[in-house]
């Protein structure tokens, strides 16, 4: 056996090796992203959600305004932590659209009575279908849309207090 | 007879366990009427990776998610379109990963290689020990 | 105080595993005469792991909950069967068991080993040592499966429905066995390469053993996947996971092992090829070990996440791997190979054989890794899954198929031409089949219908070896070859007509209403409640008729308290020609039930082939048994 051969299990071994030690040290990060960061959101147009709230269009997405999408549930745990937390994102003048996902208008408009409602419009999409459009994997998940349609940033998970200063930049980017 | 009371209790709540407010979207659970098109399907089903799942194909998975993905999957090829645009769709939103058959983008060139690579090498080294006739 | 006992005979066994590296190492370097020495510490080592495992048993038996690995893992209402297996269902548990077939593996070489010479056996001893000592290094520092919990908890935290099984019982322990089993023709190989010589009685010495490894990894794997068919609710038997692939890596690389290892036994060549075969076989092992335990690929069947643990296992493969390549890039020049073999002659095929299985292995091992490997170097994140090891290992897998049919018919060192006249009804059957297939079955794709073909022309072909033969004169070991690749071709067949021949059907029924599936007409006659020891289930009743008769079949979904959780339990009626499935989902608003239906002809005999692959291979391992023993007996 050549040289070069009796030497390449063993390269191929320390490799290998090493990536299992750097797979180790920086740990998988588990979350699925939206690809569709900085392109326009795809066109949907789903009805209201629960009763006293309007339906939500792609394309009233697109206000000249900057605006928070947020995909939430009314069976979904972390959306109640987050409730306070969009409020007083609106408070400050943020619009804020929401789709509620996989729900039915009693249990959304009960959600929406016991923790208020920041949302101008609410869509829903009982069968994901809003949401596998967006690329989006879970509830709750937060989009930031520029004036033009077009997504800039997505927050996956609950948005938490500490998180505000970085989710009103990203709106002021946006501009 | 306790026990038989708590199982009827569950026959009623059953629902309860579910992750979401409604029962599985229409087509999750059920197959297309015309055997080629669910066919088509199914093939394609096995080779979506499941969004919320730890390493299973949508094909296999009883999340919701992964039956509306089974609705998308059958609703778009009862309406006409082709298996490769879905997969490219998805691909558009979720990458590359969300499909189980690698692209063909040169990022799996290697992996694609691979199997003629080993062939080649392996069969090189094995040529000399098989003895070659004398012309 | 168990609990203390088996912790006990690990530290001891530990130690006594140091104390038997360093008396080999003088051994083997003539230092010292420790040949009864370093024997009876390895026996004694064993025993103690052994002791140490029945300790956690009866631990678990009695549900200590004042063991911290019950308190976690089991639950006092839990089957009495469930509370024992459920002492390898879990990471410390599972651990232990290796590390106890490990000590055990040393333990039966120095006992049973004697052919070899001295120095080589001793070095073997030596290797094995060194390795449970890194084990239970990791075993006694971080997976200590005997720390106690104190206040003991009030109750068990239960064990995963999902493994409250037969399944349990019997799957790990018999792939541990193979796993760890390797363990022993690594050994041997270090040892070999180290302290004695490469020839036809280290070939002899080592086959048994990887003979014995193979069998139970065979079973081992057959029974997961017949696990994970009736256990996850769609029918599926193999699914290219991560988990699987790491049981099926070792499993390649002992398959071509064995073959190579007949060879040296026979011609005395392919020496580097055995030697670095046998290394591999167990470091995939070890990959495996680690792949499953630290987390770092996602798997349904993956054990406790735990980067910490897996570093710990990296440490060691890193150590044992590099050390065990670099023994074999430093000694493979002393190796001194044979003349070239005659290109059309058993040993021949045999290489292409080890060739194809290698090829193989290794496209699993970068499928598997591939992912891994894309995000470290480009920071990607892509999948790799049945679509593409169907894609290479099925083609791949339709030339092994063919060579095993050819492979047995050749002789040692003679061209064999002729020979191969015989083969000429089988190419028949084959060619036959083939051209059926398309006419019968269209639609189905090209792997399934070259499946079908292989299987229809292998089976006959792995039987000619038998033919013309006195059965009585003919030798265990070629029944066993026989038998082994009669399982081979058995399940290929199983595998193909599941692809080919398979119906489904997923609706939504109303108690009374009948489904058809395939050539079944099921009538769903309604659903009941139902109760089991720690469930509550929901359970519909459904009778099948294809003609005469009536089968009834009663899926369940099963509710769990502790931990809650839901389940399927799928119904199976096995026929001769085949199994009908049967699975229950929920009910929506209007009382439909989801319906799963499956007619799966033949799917069957893959299970039954695993099965007789295995006892092939018990039957080859009792030939050479019997024939040692005849040899010690004339002596």
């Amino acid at each position: 056996m050549s040289r070069a051969l009796r030497l390449l299990p063993i390269t191929l071994a320390v490799w290998i090796l090493g990536t299992f030690a750097w797979r180790l040290i920086q740990p998988d990060d588990p979350t699925i992203r939206s690809q569709l960061v900085n392109r326009e959101v795809p066109a949907f147009d789903l009805p209201a959600a629960a009763p006293g709230t309007v339906g939500l269009k792609s394309a009233d997405l697109a206000t000249g305004k900057p605006r928070l999408l947020n995909l939430f549930a009314s069976w979904c745990v972390p959306c109640v932590a987050e409730a306070p937390v969009l409020a007083e994102l609106h408070r400050r003048g943020v619009e804020i659209d929401g789709i509620a996902i996989r729900d039915t208008p009693g249990a959304v408009g009960a959600f929406l009575g016991r923790h208020g409602n920041p949302y101008s419009r609410i869509g829903s999409d009982p069968t994901s279908r809003a949401q596998l459009a967006l690329g989006s994997a879970g509830v709750p998940e937060t989009f930031v849309i520029d004036g033009k349609g077009v997504m800039r940033l997505q927050h996956v998970g609950p948005i938490y207090e500490g998180d505000i200063p970085a989710i009103l930049e990203a709106l002021e980017k946006a501009r | 007879m306790r026990a038989l009371a708590l199982a009827l209790a569950l026959l009623v709540a059953a629902p309860a366990l579910a992750d979401s407010n409604l029962p599985p979207a229409y087509w999750a659970y059920r197959q297309l009427p015309d055997p080629k098109q669910e066919a088509r399907a199914q093939a394609l089903m096995e080779e979506l990776r499941c969004l919320v799942c730890q390493g299973q194909s949508i094909a296999d998975s009883d999340a919701d998610l992964a039956g509306d993905m089974r609705d998308l999957v059958r609703r778009r090829i009862a309406a006409g379109e082709k298996p490769e645009a879905i997969r490219a769709w998805l691909i558009e939103r979720y990458g590359d990963w969300i499909s189980y058959r690698p692209t063909a983008e040169p990022i799996n060139w290697p992996l694609w290689a691979a199997p003629v690579i080993l062939l080649i090498f392996g069969g090189a080294m094995v040529a000399g020990r098989i003895r070659r006739k004398r012309s | 105080m168990i609990a203390e006992a088996g912790l006990a005979a690990l530290w001891l066994a530990a130690a006594l595993s140091l104390l038997g590296l360093f008396l080999s190492i003088a051994h083997v370097r003539g230092t010292l005469e420790a040949d009864k020495a370093v024997r009876a510490l390895a026996i004694v080592q064993g025993l103690l792991c052994l002791f140490a495992f029945a300790m956690l048993l009866l631990v678990f038996a009695r549900t200590d909950l004042s063991v911290a690995l019950v308190a976690e893992n089991s639950h006092s209402a839990k089957p009495l069967i469930y509370k024992v297996a459920g002492a390898w269902g879990n990471h410390e548990g599972s651990m232990l068991l290796w590390v106890t077939v490990l000590g055990l593996s040393g333990a039966a070489l120095a006992a049973l080993s004697h052919r070899l010479p001295s120095r080589t056996l001793i070095a073997a001893l030596g290797a094995q040592a060194a390795l449970a000592l890194g084990f239970h290094a990791f075993l006694l520092f971080a997976s200590n499966p005997f720390a106690r919990l104190n206040p003991p908890a009030p109750e068990g935290r239960g064990l995963n429905p999902l493994l409250q099984d037969p399944g349990l019982a019997f799957h790990p322990p018999t792939l541990y066995l193979g796993y760890v089993g390797l363990s022993v023709a690594f050994s041997l190989a270090v040892g070999a390469l180290l302290g004695g010589e490469v020839n036809r009685q280290l070939a002899r010495a080592m086959r048994p053993w990887v003979l014995g490894a193979w069998i139970f990894l065979t079973l081992g794997i057959t029974a997961g996947s017949y696990w994970a068919y009736y256990e996850l609710g769609w029918g599926g038997w193999w699914f290219w996971d991560p988990v699987e692939n790491a049981s099926l890596m070792p499993w390649l690389a002992a398959t071509a092992l064995l073959h190579s290892v007949a060879v040296l036994a026979a011609r005395n060549a392919l020496k580097a090829w055995t030697m670095m075969l046998a290394v591999i076989a167990f470091s995939m092992s070890m990959i495996g070990t680690f792949l499953v335990r630290s987390g770092i690929l996602t798997s349904v069947h993956a054990f406790a996440v735990d980067p910490l643990r897996g570093s710990f296992i990296l440490g060691l493969l890193a150590v044992y791997v590099t050390a065990a390549f670099l023994l074999f890039a430093v000694r493979a020049p002393t190796l001194r190979e044979g003349a070239p073999f005659e290109p059309v002659s058993r040993e021949a095929a045999i290489v292409a054989n080890n060739l194809l299985l290698t090829v193989i292995l290794g496209v699993v091992f970068i499928g598997t890794l591939y992912p891994l490997l894309a995000e470290a170097t480009t920071g990607e994140k892509l999948s790799v899954g049945a679509p593409y090891f169907n894609a290479v290992a099925g083609p791949l897998a339709i030339l092994l198929g063919i060579l095993l049919a050819v492979g047995p018919l050749l002789s040692w060192r003679r061209e064999g031409r002729p020979v191969l006249r015989r083969l000429a009804l089988p190419g028949l059957f084959a060619a036959t089949a083939l051209a059926i297939t398309f006419f019968a079955i269209p639609q189905s794709g090209l792997l399934p219908k070259f499946g079908l073909a292989l299987a229809a022309g292998l089976i006959p072909a792995t039987i000619i070896p038998l033919i013309g033969r006195n059965p009585l004169r003919t030798p265990l070991a070629t029944w066993g070859m026989a038998i082994a690749h009669l399982g081979a071709a058995v399940a290929v067949a199983g595998m193909a007509a599941d692809s080919a021949f398979t119906t489904e059907k997923l609706t939504a029924a109303k108690p009374g209403e009948t489904v058809e599936v395939g050539p079944w007409l099921v009538e769903f006659t309604g659903v009941t409640p139902a109760v089991g020891p720690n469930w509550t289930a929901v359970e519909a009743e459904l009778r099948a008729t294809r003609g005469s008769g009536v089968h009834v079949l009663k899926p369940q979904t099963r509710f769990f308290t502790n931990p809650p959780t839901e389940t399927n339990e799928a119904a199976i009626d096995t026929l001769l020609s085949g199994q009908l499935y049967t699975v229950i989902g929920r009910s929506d608003a209007e009382g439909r039930w989801q319906l799963r239906l499956w007619w799966k002809p033949l799917v069957t005999l893959i299970w039954f082939g695993g099965v007789l692959i295995g006892l092939g291979g018990l039957l080859a391992l009792a030939g050479h048994a019997r024939r040692a023993w005849r040899r010690r007996m004339a002596q």
